[in-house]
């Protein structure tokens, strides 16, 4: 049985790849077919997959505010908030932002650097 | 019980000002960053204490002969609704601004705790999503960006490290190495505590000069102790070279054109020292300059120095509130 994390990740992928809103059942059917596509290689998602557990993981994305449901329509249809790049640019823009307050959260390798610091590595790297 | 309040005044205002001022201009702390953040530390605990300390000392100072019996003379009147006219405005006013200082630092401790911690639990959601393990080992994942990034995420067993694909793509294997030990020693070496306390700290007390530089300073210590880790295991033209490409490739475009900088272009590779202009240098171009003008290791008596130093700030205080208290 997958764990509610490699679901999530499973139902973020298929929403991210398609380009409209999804029902739960139709999630349902989308994992069971990949998980037979990858002949169980990849784990057991998908594989006898009740509904209402994917109802609860998209509850949960629900909440984390990554999937939006559509107001009138039953059963309810699902999608992405925004796209994965989106979100990639989101986290990568919270690492490279030098917001005081974000310092603690992270520690990165290069902290912010101006230009003219960049420039003079560079010439740091032509002369090495 | 006077002479103890205006003594731990004297000593924390040395403390807020003038001594983190003189250490944040010093260039021995790049010689023995280990040390560095001890005194770091030591001037913080010991600059919070005397403050506290100083205020309580002197508000209780007609009620009792010494810290503890002051106290308990203090507790009495509470407890019991006994008259406080024992105490004038001032000591009142001292009193209740010891007890508003030291709520405030907690509350602020413990807040900055929440907030980091929620903003890394909103991360780690974000990466299990978006981000794939790597085959560089556990706790190592992979990030789909263009930018050469390398940073990591402290929660306990479920730290991580993340690495862009851009800096996959822009490293050799030695170089990227040099990277995941330079993360790895932040996790190992627990340096995420450090920054949370003194994250607080200037958070706790934004126009204390103190604190912003403590935070500078520490920011900048604990890179040079990771890199100082990973020198022992990768050379240190990997490592220079490493810190260059991910430099080069991540530079913040500055919103004022840099004029100023290009006439300064061609003088080789001299990289800004502190002392030179009126801003200290940045971390990554003190890192650098380090790793290429290395010099001598702290001799041993100045460390020793330095420690009975960070000893000496932190006992005096203590021993002040409450030696002549067990001795009476």
């Amino acid at each position: 049985m997958a764990s509610l994390g490699e679901l999530e990740r499973a139902v973020m992928d298929l929403l991210w790849a398609g380009q409209e809103a999804a029902t739960a059942n139709t999630l349902r059917d989308m994992l069971a077919q990949s998980t037979a596509a990858h002949d169980g290689a990849a784990g057991h998602v998908g594989k006898d997959l009740a509904v209402t557990t994917v109802l609860t993981v998209l509850s949960r994305l629900e909440k984390k505010g990554l999937v939006e449901r559509e107001r009138g329509t039953r059963p309810h249809r699902y999608r992405a908030v925004s796209s994965r790049e989106d979100h990639t640019a989101e986290l990568m823009h919270e690492v490279l932002g030098s917001a005081p307050d974000r310092e603690a959260v992270l520690a990165r390798f290069i902290g912010s650097v101006t230009e003219g610091e960049a420039e003079t590595l560079r010439k740091l790297l032509g002369h090495s | 019980m006077f002479w103890t309040s205006y003594f731990l005044a004297v000593l924390a205002i040395v403390l807020a000002w003038p001594v983190p001022i003189l250490l944040s201009r010093a260039h021995w702390p790049a010689r023995d960053p280990f040390t560095a953040m001890l005194l770091w530390q030591a001037i913080g605990l010991a600059g919070g204490l005397s403050m506290i300390g100083a205020m309580l000392v002197y508000g209780l100072e007609p009620i009792g002969d010494n810290l503890i019996a002051g106290l308990q003379a203090l507790a009495g009147m509470v407890f019991q609704n006994a008259p406080t006219t024992a105490l004038g405005f001032w000591h009142l006013f001292a009193l209740s601004a010891a007890a508003l200082l030291t709520a405030h630092l907690v509350f602020t401790l413990l807040l900055t705790y929440y907030k980091i911690e929620r903003q890394r639990r909103r991360h780690r959601e974000l990466l299990a999503l978006l981000a794939s393990p790597s085959t560089d080992g556990t706790g190592t994942v992979v990030i789909n960006h263009d930018s050469p990034v390398a940073y990591c995420l402290p929660g306990g067993a479920r730290s991580v490290t993340v690495l862009s694909d851009g800096l996959m793509a822009a490293l050799e294997p030695a170089e990227l190495r040099a990277v995941l030990i330079h993360e790895n020693a932040h996790l190992n070496q627990r340096h995420h505590l450090l920054l949370w306390a003194f994250a607080a700290w200037r958070q706790a007390l934004p126009w204390l000069p103190t604190t912003r530089l403590a935070q500078e300073a520490v920011n900048s210590l604990i890179e040079m102790l990771a890199d100082d880790v990973a020198l022992k295991t990768e050379s240190k033209a990997t490592l220079i070279k490493a810190i260059a490409i991910v430099a080069s490739g991540s530079a913040v475009p500055q919103s004022a054109p840099t004029l100023g900088r290009e006439g300064h272009g061609d003088s080789g590779l001299q990289l800004p020292e502190g002392a030179g202009g009126a801003e200290p240098a940045s971390t990554t171009a003190s890192r650098v300059s380090r790793l290429l003008s290395p010099r001598p290791p702290l001799p041993a008596v100045l460390r020793a120095g330095v420690l009975t130093v960070c000893l000496l700030l932190l006992a005096m205080p203590t021993a002040l509130l409450i030696v002549p208290g067990l001795l009476g």
